[in-house]
């Protein structure tokens, strides 16, 4: 049964009347469609606090192996969640949700927030978020809907396009606040997205996963709520992606402190990188030839799109060309030269 | 947490995270020698400009941070929306005070210590920016306006500067007297009126360890503008903004030499009155009447106004940002351009 748990990624985490097991999912397959049926609405969950005496309450395994039920409530959610369960985030997001982890508040363990951004016909993409305070203890966990409402309110005069998408926590794991506060987020916005960022670093990685809410369970007895997994992809605007390569560099600098290079090291650079580059692809050709790596038809492919798009060009063409486009070149230097020689002139004349 | 020293000038009150003994801000000499920004800005301010600022408005957001010795830290910045005209009732101070105030109750820095702009293709120049960046840097001394250049960044490499007034300029803009002789008291020349200071980016460790995972996770990217040898599109561009600018750099100095013309015309004229007058007097006194009553010349040729020089102060330092930025684009294509002839050679 473990193998079986581990190999799939679902996440179920209440306690409380809203027992889970396997034995209990996997009697609810014939039930699980219409219970589905009504989207996620808050009486399907009646999720009581913590303190609540559970009739039936079985030790909350920390996961639960994903039993068929799957299929059938994966068919309800694809309908109001576009994009075939992907999620697309955008690195401005995560960096915001990594710098309030750190500015949180003394003894709280965790932060939470909300996530903006915009669904299409094809995609849900998050591409902004601020965070919300909050308390959490033991027994009950107080969101300040205010202030999220009121940022919102603000964030929409930036940016009249985004929408509420979900919201976050940093934690690697779903507690039972985390249904909680999904419940109310879940009033907000359609079927609300909720983003885990693992600050604490469980194994050495920072894993960063979506969910989203189904309801399940028996119908007309107690109903509970499970978390599906989302893939994760992220996507970046041309410039976030530039941004983020400089940034990156900090990773390497002892003090974590970079300054921006002037043009023609840049152009040093990315030459250097594509070197680089060209040099692992030679490597594996000629691993290839010796027979020390397996042929691969899709990388051979690759590499023969790669040499056909190094253009043809005679070499007068190409001096043609060259000489032109640097006599271009130069020419507006002296241009650009002469012109700032004519304003010092200038500026020296009206002073005299 | 991070700990942080906090700068003072706003609310001093420590809260929540934030834990540190309050700076006072030193009086005049207190220059910005570094700008330390956090990578969360720089992404902050590229999104900003992604999602709002296509055409050619300018993006404009605050800076929130603070001061520690002659380093401003930038930690975070809002954007501000764009001006639009069916929302007059929009109070710009008091949606910067919300958002503030907002901040603040999540420990994010809520003391302002500048501004950014987008700007394109360079120009940026301009009597707004001196009035905003002369009003911010009046109230708060170590204030700086971040440039940032989209389409420079978008051809492979961030741009982002960040500038200051002069002290000299800022004296002249208190005293809002922009009369030629006033600023050739200050010798002003339009190299001295911005001063840029040098910026490094700066990340906490965890934010180091996020962006190993996305590093991971994320594909390599396809486009390598970087390398890109075509340029007649940038510099035609470039080239015609320059052309516009020497243009009303023309026009302005056409006017100034007007208007010394007509100085020296009326110097010439109040002194053939005096002659004349003197004349007069003279043979007034041969015949023995009485003399003329001498006349304010003041009063009869008044002097013509002098032009103010701030337009083409302006216009002069906004010349010589175009020409840098040429220089600078010319410099990097004509190494690529090397380069590839180097190749070719090689191939053949």
């Amino acid at each position: 049964m473990t193998d079986a748990c581990s190999a799939q990624p679902i996440t179920v985490r209440t306690e409380g009347p809203i027992c889970l097991s396997c034995k209990m999912a996997a009697t609810a397959p014939g039930a699980a469609p219409p219970a589905a049926a009504p989207p996620q609405s808050p009486t399907a969950t009646p999720t009581a606090p913590a303190g609540s005496a559970p009739p039936a309450a079985a030790p909350t395994p920390p996961a639960a192996p994903a039993p068929p039920p799957a299929a059938p409530l994966s068919a309800a959610l694809s309908g109001p969640f576009p994009g075939g369960r992907v999620v697309r985030l955008h690195p401005v997001v995560l960096a915001s949700i990594v710098d309030s982890f750190e500015r949180r508040n003394e003894g709280a363990a965790r932060v939470i927030g909300t996530l903006l951004g915009t669904v299409d016909k094809h995609s849900v993409e998050v591409t902004n978020c601020f965070s919300v305070p909050h308390n959490e203890s033991e027994d009950e966990v107080a969101v300040d809907m205010e202030f999220a409402k009121n940022m919102y309110e603000l964030h929409k005069k930036v940016s009249p396009s985004e929408i509420i998408l979900g919201w976050y926590a940093t934690g690697h794991d779903i507690t039972e606040h985390s249904v909680l506060i999904h419940e109310y987020y879940s009033r907000e916005a359609h079927n609300p997205i909720h983003l885990t960022v693992d600050t604490s670093l469980q194994n050495s990685r920072m894993s960063i996963k979506a969910y989203v809410s189904a309801p399940m369970g028996v119908p007309g007895k107690t109903m509970g709520v499970m978390f599906t997994p989302l893939t994760v992809k992220y996507v970046y605007y041309d410039t976030e992606r530039i941004g983020v390569d400089l940034i990156m560099k900090t990773c390497f600098s002892p003090n974590r402190v970079i300054g921006l290079s002037s043009d023609l090291q840049q152009v040093g650079s990315a030459s250097a990188r594509i070197q680089d580059t060209l040099t692992m692809v030679l490597q594996y050709a000629e691993d290839v030839l010796s027979g020390k790596v397996a042929a691969d038809n899709t990388v051979g492919r690759f590499l023969m799109d790669l040499i056909n798009q190094v253009p043809k060009i005679s070499p007068e063409d190409f001096e043609t060309m060259l000489n032109s486009n640097i006599n271009d070149l130069l020419m507006v230097t002296y241009l650009a030269n002469l012109t700032q020689s004519q304003i010092a002139l200038n500026e020296k004349l009206l002073s005299l | 947490m991070a700990s942080r020293k906090e700068g003072s000038g706003a609310a001093g009150g420590g809260f929540g995270g934030a834990k540190g003994k309050g700076k006072a801000a030193a009086a005049g000499d207190s220059a910005v020698k570094q700008v330390q920004i956090d990578g969360l800005v720089v992404l902050k301010i590229i999104k900003h400009y992604q999602e709002e600022g296509q055409g050619n408005e300018v993006v404009q957001g605050v800076l929130l941070g603070l001061v520690v010795d002659d380093r401003l830290e930038i930690t975070n910045c809002f954007p501000f929306p764009q001006h639009t005209e069916d929302d007059a009732d929009f109070d710009e101070v008091q949606y910067q005070m919300e958002m503030m105030r907002s901040l603040r109750h999540v420990n994010i820095d809520h003391l302002h210590v500048g501004w950014y702009q987008s700007t394109y293709y360079g120009s940026f120049v301009t009597r707004a920016l001196l009035d905003s960046q002369f009003s911010y840097q009046h109230a708060i001394e170590e204030s700086v306006v971040l440039i940032y250049d989209p389409i420079k960044t978008a051809q492979g490499s961030l741009s982002l500067k960040a500038y200051r007034l002069t002290p000299k300029l800022m004296e002249v803009c208190k005293e809002k007297d922009f009369s030629p002789e006033a600023l050739k008291k200050a010798n002003i020349a339009y190299e001295n009126m911005f001063e840029e200071v040098p910026i490094v980016i700066k990340n906490s460790y965890l934010i180091n360890v996020m962006l190993w995972e996305l590093e991971k996770k994320s594909a390599v990217a396809d486009r390598h503008e970087l390398l890109s040898l075509a340029s007649s599109n940038h510099l035609g561009k470039s080239l015609q903004l320059l052309m516009d600018r020497v243009d009303e750099m023309s026009q302005d100095i056409v006017k100034y030499n007007t208007y010394l013309r007509n100085v020296s015309k009326q110097q010439q004229q109040k002194h053939q009155y005096q002659q004349r007058r003197q004349q007069e007097n003279i043979q007034r006194q041969s015949r023995g009447e009485p003399p003329l009553p001498e006349e304010d010349i003041n009063k009869l040729f008044k002097p013509p106004q002098p032009p103010p020089r701030m337009e083409s102060l302006l216009i002069a330092g906004q010349i010589n940002t175009y020409c840098q930025n040429i220089k600078e684009f010319n410099a990097q294509n004509l190494g690529k351009l090397f380069m590839a002839q180097a190749l070719q050679d090689y191939n053949n």
